[in-house]
């Protein structure tokens, strides 16, 4: 049992995750989460003022109950399914993490100096929040998909546009971790 | 009823990511640095897990639920959208260490800071929609 509290193996996860994507294809449908932020802009009616959100969002509602879903799945993950020796990464990234001032897992999911509940009084915590988030949802949009959109249905369909797309997504990734995260911390 | 199968899927979906930790902030990072192969490994195995079922669909024509025909599509051409949309979301990706999935996910898991991370989605999906015109596809 101890299994299963403990973190996934790479292997069971990731065979875990094409079998979602398999399935919600056998469903009729497609795996892509990022789809679902403008389903929601368009269901908040902003599709009268911008013409790009005036579509039927109620054709994507099957995806929103996905996004539900997996909110519950987190809340389960999470407090019924957790251990103390979660997120044990390797101790060369703690130790790198520390000299820019972050805090060790020890179990959490992400560092209290960016997700902790005492942010919400560090306007340079919610800076970097919102601007991270601004970078995801116009990314996404205009890139078209996201990691479940691109790198997972995308490249498994084989499509040369996603591992474009994939490309850039390392191309930002590493530049952010390796040049732009320093200089903020 | 119709939508409990989603509701279904997305649950599994929220919990395999956690306990996979793909929604940790540190499993990107560490994955950025190159010192672990844990999420190399979980994207790896989910595209040949991918690759393997879509072509067992095709090859042996397997029909959705409803008995309709599975149609995949192909993914729009172009080079521009992908490449610079890509490293805008990579950055946000690196930043803030959660991709759309996740930034839910994380509600749920307690993370009550992600919240800021999906309200700045939502302007940047609304940023787009308005200089969709305007930006190179």
């Amino acid at each position: 049992m101890d299994i299963f509290f403990q973190t996934w193996p790479w292997y069971v996860s990731g065979f875990l995750i094409g079998l979602i994507m398999l399935t919600l294809i056998y469903f009729g449908k497609h795996f892509g989460m990022s789809s679902n932020l403008e389903s929601l802009c368009s269901m908040s009616g902003l599709g009268k003022k911008i013409s790009y959100f005036d579509f039927d969002w109620k054709a994507n509602q099957w995806n929103l109950i996905v996004v539900l879903g997996a909110i519950l799945g987190g809340f389960v993950a999470a407090n019924l399914m957790s251990d103390p020796t979660n997120v044990s990464i390797n101790p060369k990234t703690i130790e790198q993490l520390a000299i820019l001032g972050i805090d060790a897992p020890n179990g959490k999911l992400a560092p209290d100096v960016l997700f902790g509940n005492s942010i919400f009084e560090s306007p340079k915590s919610i800076l970097i929040l919102i601007i991270g988030g601004v970078l995801i949802g116009f990314g996404t949009r205009y890139a078209g998909g996201c990691t479940s959109g691109h790198a997972i249905s995308g490249l498994s369909n084989l499509q040369l546009p996603s591992l474009k797309a994939v490309i850039g997504f390392f191309i930002g990734g590493l530049l952010m971790a390796h040049l732009i995260l320093p200089l903020i911390f | 009823m119709k939508f409990i199968k989603y509701l279904l899927v997305g649950f599994i979906f929220g919990i395999v990511l956690t306990k996979s930790e793909a929604v940790s902030w540190y499993r990107i990072y560490e994955m950025f640095q190159f010192q672990s192969f844990h999420m190399y490994g979980i994207i790896s195995v989910a595209i040949a897990t991918g690759i393997i079922g879509i072509q067992l669909i095709k090859k042996n024509n397997i029909k959705a639920i409803d008995g309709s025909t599975i149609m995949i599509k192909d993914k729009e051409k172009g080079s521009a959208r992908y490449i610079i949309g890509g490293i805008f979301f990579g950055l946000g990706w690196g930043l803030v260490g959660s991709c759309p999935g996740p930034i839910f996910i994380l509600l749920g898991a307690g993370v009550f800071p992600v919240v800021l991370v999906l309200i700045g989605a939502l302007i940047g999906t609304i940023l787009y929609g308005i200089l969709k015109d305007k930006l190179p596809h």
